[in-house]
């Protein structure tokens, strides 16, 4: 037999003839994908805006902190307070060569900033330039801070987005202006429009930042820092620096090194990590579903073959009769069985990638992609028409064993 | 053509059942021949090693000189394709095909190029008188034009053999009439083999040689060419 125009008619005669039944069997698999194509295209937007959340943060980030002591170490009793230093920045570099930026940060919390009758509580963190690599700014005007504004000690801020718009509420380019805040005039000199939620010492929509020494000043704090924020260098995981981290900073103050609670280590990596693995544990338990609908489908599918095959015994033997081999027969149902399944499949493709593209476009603002990947339909598509095999294996492998005498027994 | 030696057939049950019980037959090339027997003497089993749609267990059945016997089933569906032709009593057409597309069914199956294979069955239907009727659906026609629609199908593929079983089992006697017309025409014009089996005598009569066939032994062989054994519609059925 040679496969010409009126094989593909039979099959799609044999289809059409039990329109409803074709129908509803199909509808088994055409939901199936849909699912599965809206799940792992909707998945990917949803992951996408998730991490939105924290763009603008360095993903390799440990940040360091102190606490009381909890253990009692070398002569000094637990529950000892011990504070950082810019000696502890030093040696951190020195002593742990592997981490890129080693920066220190202090906050001063609920401070009021002031301008031209407006006023909001602010937090202000006073850092160093290199801060940049931590937090990274989007900066809409102006500049960061720079190293000049540290050594010279100049009162300058950069402001964070919502400072922005309350202060001037009319807009245009704040820089150069001065705003009043915890009580000292300092310069406006970058808006940063950033609003990641990730962020060390509060939001940046309401943070201002100032020069390291100019805040350790006003506040009378001498050398002493809230934090020290590291990043590793290339590819190396700041996790696994942990411990050499605790101990630098153990040793310079006389504090049991296995004391969790005193020196506190934050890796973002695991929360980076974290996110990571329920990312994939949703995508993986979106294939699981999307794969077991179709599933489900493709048995319904090979049951409905069932019937037919049945119901067509009389035919199936008259085409034995006439000369049909075996292997024909078989391919005829399997074709019917793919046909179907790959028909039904393509329609779900297309409404769900319509799906997807509405959703696109109701989230354009926020640049989200909820398409699924022409490569991940393609893959859905022949996957389905194997699953179609499958399901056709067992009801063509019966048509197979109807023997011509069965076509006049069935009278 | 057909040459039959002690051919025997046990069917396998609850109870073993002997249907054959060593038939020898020959059937020539051009020979018009019924066999006729009561249900249960083996006639039915006969026609389906005859048509090679069922095994027989010893004996040799020769058709066209080639041993049909143990054969693959890709090899028997390609000799019932290529040297066969099935006339059914039930007509056994397909029946959401057109009459056409009936006619054509073998003619796929040997892989005949779909506008050739057309042309083919037309001529075929054309031959059969009932060329208006390709278009139409089994259902829409009558017994004797369905039949003419499984004659053409059977005739498409130019057989060795036309094997008809009960050919006029579902018409009345005035269509049964015309069928068997139609047969000993095809035969004599056509010089095509064609065994018919039977039990009804009227349907034996038309043809050259009726085989009686009882409790799985060939009885006496009638030569009929003058077709005087007992007209349609005349006499009983013979059981």
């Amino acid at each position: 037999m040679k496969w010409d125009f009126d094989s593909f008619r039979e099959i799609g005669d044999a289809l059409v003839r039990n329109k409803s039944r074709s129908l509803l069997t199909g509808f088994g698999v055409f939901w199936g994908l849909f699912m599965l194509l809206f799940m792992v295209g909707g998945g990917d937007g949803v992951k996408q805006l998730l991490l939105q959340n924290f763009e603008g943060f360095a993903s390799n980030t440990t940040i360091v902190f102190t606490s009381r002591t909890t253990k009692p170490y070398k002569g000094n009793k637990e529950g000892r307070w011990f504070e950082m230093g810019s000696r502890d920045v030093t040696r951190l570099k020195q002593m742990v060569p592997e981490l890129e930026v080693v920066t220190p940060s202090l906050g001063w919390w609920g401070i009021n900033a002031e301008y031209d009758s407006h006023t909001l509580e602010i937090n202000v963190t006073g850092v160093l330039p290199e801060y940049v690599n931590i937090e990274i700014p989007k900066l809409k005007y102006g500049r960061f801070l720079s190293q000049n504004d540290c050594n010279q000690q100049r009162k300058v801020c950069v402001i964070g987005k919502r400072v922005y718009e309350t202060l001037f509420p009319d807009g245009g380019n704040p820089c150069g202006t001065s705003i009043k805040v915890g009580g000292t005039y300092f310069t406006v000199v970058g808006v940063n429009t950033s609003s990641s939620n990730l962020s060390i010492q509060g939001s940046p929509d309401t943070k201002v930042y100032v020069p390291l020494p100019v805040l350790q000043r006003l506040r009378h704090t001498g050398d002493y820092i809230d934090l020290v924020a590291c990043t590793a260098k290339g590819s190396i995981k700041t996790s696994t620096l942990e411990d050499r981290i605790r101990q630098v900073i153990a040793r310079q103050h006389i504090v049991d090194p296995t004391d969790r609670d005193a020196i506190q280590v934050l890796n973002t990596e695991q929360i980076f990590q974290l996110m990571d693995s329920l990312m994939r544990g949703v995508s993986f338990l979106i294939w699981l579903v999307g794969l077991g609908t179709i599933f489900a489908g493709a048995i319904g599918v090979s049951n409905i073959m069932m019937v037919t095959v049945k119901e067509r015994t009389t035919e199936i033997g008259i085409r034995r009769a006439i000369g049909a081999t075996p292997f024909e027969i078989l391919s005829q149902i399997i074709m019917e069985s793919v046909s179907l399944t790959v028909a039904a499949g393509a329609f779900g493709i297309v409404l769900a990638v319509s799906v997807l593209r509405l959703m696109e476009m109701a989230t354009r603002e926020q640049g989200i992609t909820f398409q699924v990947s022409f490569g991940t339909a393609m893959l859905a598509l022949s996957l389905l028409a194997l699953l179609g095999v499958a399901a056709g294996m067992a009801p063509a492998y019966r048509a197979m064993k109807i023997k011509p005498v069965d076509a006049m027994r069935d009278e | 053509m057909i040459d039959l030696n002690n051919v025997n057939k046990t069917y396998f049950g609850a109870q073993p059942l002997h249907v054959l019980k060593g038939i020898d037959l020959h059937i020539d090339k051009g020979e018009f021949v019924s066999i006729m027997g009561a249900s249960g003497s083996g006639k039915s089993t006969l026609l389906n090693i005859l048509g090679i749609l069922d095994n027989y267990d010893s004996g040799e059945y020769y058709l066209a000189g080639k041993l049909i016997k143990d054969l693959s089933e890709r090899q028997a569906a390609d000799y019932r394709n290529r040297m066969i032709g099935f006339i059914f009593q039930s007509f056994n057409l397909i029946g959401f095909k057109t009459a056409v597309e009936n006619v054509e069914l073998p003619l796929f199956y040997q892989g005949v190029p779909r506008h050739r294979r057309h042309e083919m069955a037309l001529e075929y239907l054309d031959k059969l008188g009932i060329r208006d009727w390709a278009g139409h659906y089994p259902n829409e026609m009558s017994g004797g034009q369905k039949q003419r629609v499984a004659i053409a199908r059977a005739l498409i593929t130019n057989p060795q053999i036309l094997l008809a079983d009960e050919p006029t089992g579902a018409l009345d006697s005035k269509t049964s009439e015309e069928v068997m017309t139609l047969l000993s025409d095809l035969n004599r014009t056509e010089g095509v083999t064609i065994v018919v089996v039977t039990h009804e005598s009227g349907v034996a009569n038309c043809t050259n040689k009726i085989v009686h066939i009882k409790d799985g032994i060939i009885g006496n062989i009638e030569e009929n060419k003058e077709h005087h054994a007992s007209a349609f519609g005349v006499g009983s059925i013979m059981k």
